[in-house]
């Protein structure tokens, strides 16, 4: 991979820091008066999702990621591997191991679009859609006409996960999910 | 946006007017004589922290270097005699761009003969002051020695810091170690710690330097004797926007520090030494002291604008 100097350091660029695959989030230069020029940098460790702050000397710079994001269709999971395929027309196939998936297990759909992200040309990380329509496969009755704000029950869907829900909500619906905070956001 | 047009508003082109009617008003008054100098010189700044920009002539086969501060050529007129002056000027250093940093940008330089830096500051904070009094019609001045900055935000004694302290304090602040020299990392100090931690509401002078950042300022000991840069930077809402000094006179002097810095420079290996400066310092400049402010980040203050950009008519993408 190229290597990518401190002035060309912009938001979303891909570098390897450490041995790990980054993203660049921020990029600001730094120029005391009489002193030498720095730039501060935050990045996202792509595997882990941490953000951390990094300063370099203006002038450094660090090696290209083999990193790619591609819209990925859930197919099915094998015991051992989530196998995605490429939603471009390029049938291009890929399997994630569960460190992969991560949380994104409770959110996986078959047929839904997820944004998989691949290192080296393997999965690493994969993230759902902000919304996502699943069914109710667990919860207590449905109280008819209550319709009380703030009350919730607790609903297990299709995936596993277990959501806080209203009290009307019946076994069988559909709900729309809000992956970011994996909660309930209306029925669909 | 597209690219053809200014990066700047109409109202943020009138506010450089009147600061630019404001400044000259007020040396007018104060008998400073306007000066203009070139921007295309033979010979480079030597500071090595600064990457200088140059042109090659190509049917004369000469190089010309864009100045970085018109410090050089204004000394020489003080040399020469020409009494208190202050320019206004485009500057140019490569490479510097960012949220508050343009590669062309708009210094405003000034010498005053006679003065101490304590006089100096004064100046400088009226000017400043009346440049933001719209925003801030009190805007109260803070002074700190570069000592008691550290002490106060940083909670060391930076005279007495070993360098292994020091560089412990700032691979913590930088998140790795860049393997700087002493200087370096009390850099990576002030801009990470220091200069996040200083009143946002105050103009901030911080003065007394550490002798090895003295630059073109002269060195005097501090009530704890030791040596120290008579050299000041202002900073205001997290941002430098002015450096000054007790100048330096000593030809013999100024020649070895000139030399330093090339030995210690890593860019632009070649720079030639200004002989013309070095021959009008022997020609004697007078006691005085100098300070030069960045115009447009003073309208950024003005102007409330989070990048530089919004201040220049054309911005560097622009240009």
């Amino acid at each position: 991979m190229a290597n990518y100097s401190t002035n060309e350091f912009k938001s979303g660029l891909k570098v390897m820091l450490d041995n790990e695959p980054c993203s660049i989030i921020e990029n600001d230069y730094v120029k005391p008066g009489k002193g030498q020029a720095f730039n501060r940098v935050k990045l996202r460790n792509l595997r882990t999702g941490r953000t951390l702050d990094k300063t370099f000397k203006s002038g450094d710079s660090l090696e290209g990621a083999d990193v790619i994001e591609l819209d990925m269709e859930y197919l099915y999971n094998d015991g051992e591997f989530w196998h995605f395929m490429a939603t471009d027309g390029s049938f291009e196939q890929h399997g994630a191991s569960a460190e992969a998936v991560g949380d994104t297990i409770k959110w996986l759909k078959e047929q839904e679009k997820y944004v998989v992200v691949l290192y080296n040309g393997a999965i690493l990380t994969v993230a759902p859609p902000n919304f996502i329509e699943l069914e109710v496969t667990e919860t207590d009755p449905g109280v008819k006409g209550d319709t009380v704000q703030g009350v919730y029950k607790p609903a297990t869907l299709s995936t596993g996960a277990v959501v806080k829900v209203p009290l009307f909500i019946n076994i069988g619906e559909m709900l729309r999910i809000d992956t970011r905070s994996g909660e309930y956001v209306s029925r669909a | 946006m597209t690219l053809w047009q200014p990066s700047a508003s109409r109202t943020a082109l009138l506010a450089r007017q009147s600061l630019y009617q404001t400044i000259r008003r007020y040396f007018a008054e104060q008998g400073v004589l306007e000066v203009d100098t070139p921007i295309l010189g033979q010979a480079p700044v030597s500071d090595p922290n600064i990457d200088v920009m140059s042109i090659d002539l190509v049917h004369t086969d000469t190089r010309r270097y864009l100045h970085t501060s018109p410090e050089y050529a204004m000394k020489r007129l003080l040399c020469a005699g020409s009494g208190d002056i202050y320019q206004i000027c485009k500057v140019f250093r490569a490479g510097e761009a960012g949220q508050r940093h343009n590669p062309e940008f708009t210094m405003l330089e000034w010498y005053r003969l006679g003065w101490s830096l304590s006089q100096l500051m004064a100046e400088v904070a009226t000017i400043v002051q009346q440049a933001l009094e719209m925003r801030w019609p009190t805007l109260p001045v803070l002074h700190l020695s570069y000592a008691e900055a550290l002490r106060r935000f940083v909670d060391i004694d930076v005279h007495r810091a070993t360098d292994s302290e020091l560089a412990a304090i700032g691979i913590s602040l930088a998140g790795q170690d860049l393997g700087l020299s002493r200087d370096g990392w009390l850099d990576i100090i002030m801009s990470h710690q220091v200069e996040p931690a200083l009143p946002s509401d105050m103009l901030v002078f911080i003065n007394h330097f550490p002798a090895s950042q003295a630059a073109l300022a002269q060195i005097t000991t501090n009530v704890d004797s030791v040596p120290v840069a008579q050299r000041f930077e202002l900073f205001f809402n997290g941002t430098e926007l002015a450096n000054g000094y007790f100048e330096l006179t000593d030809p013999a002097e100024q020649r070895q520090r000139f030399q330093q810095e090339r030995e210690r420079g890593t860019l632009n290996l070649e720079r030639p030494l200004d002989e013309n400066l070095l021959a009008a310092l022997a020609s004697g400049l007078p006691s005085c002291a100098g300070v030069a402010m960045g115009l447009d980040r003073l309208l950024m203050h003005q102007q409330q604008a989070s990048s530089i950009a919004e201040v220049l008519s054309f911005d560097w993408t622009r240009a």
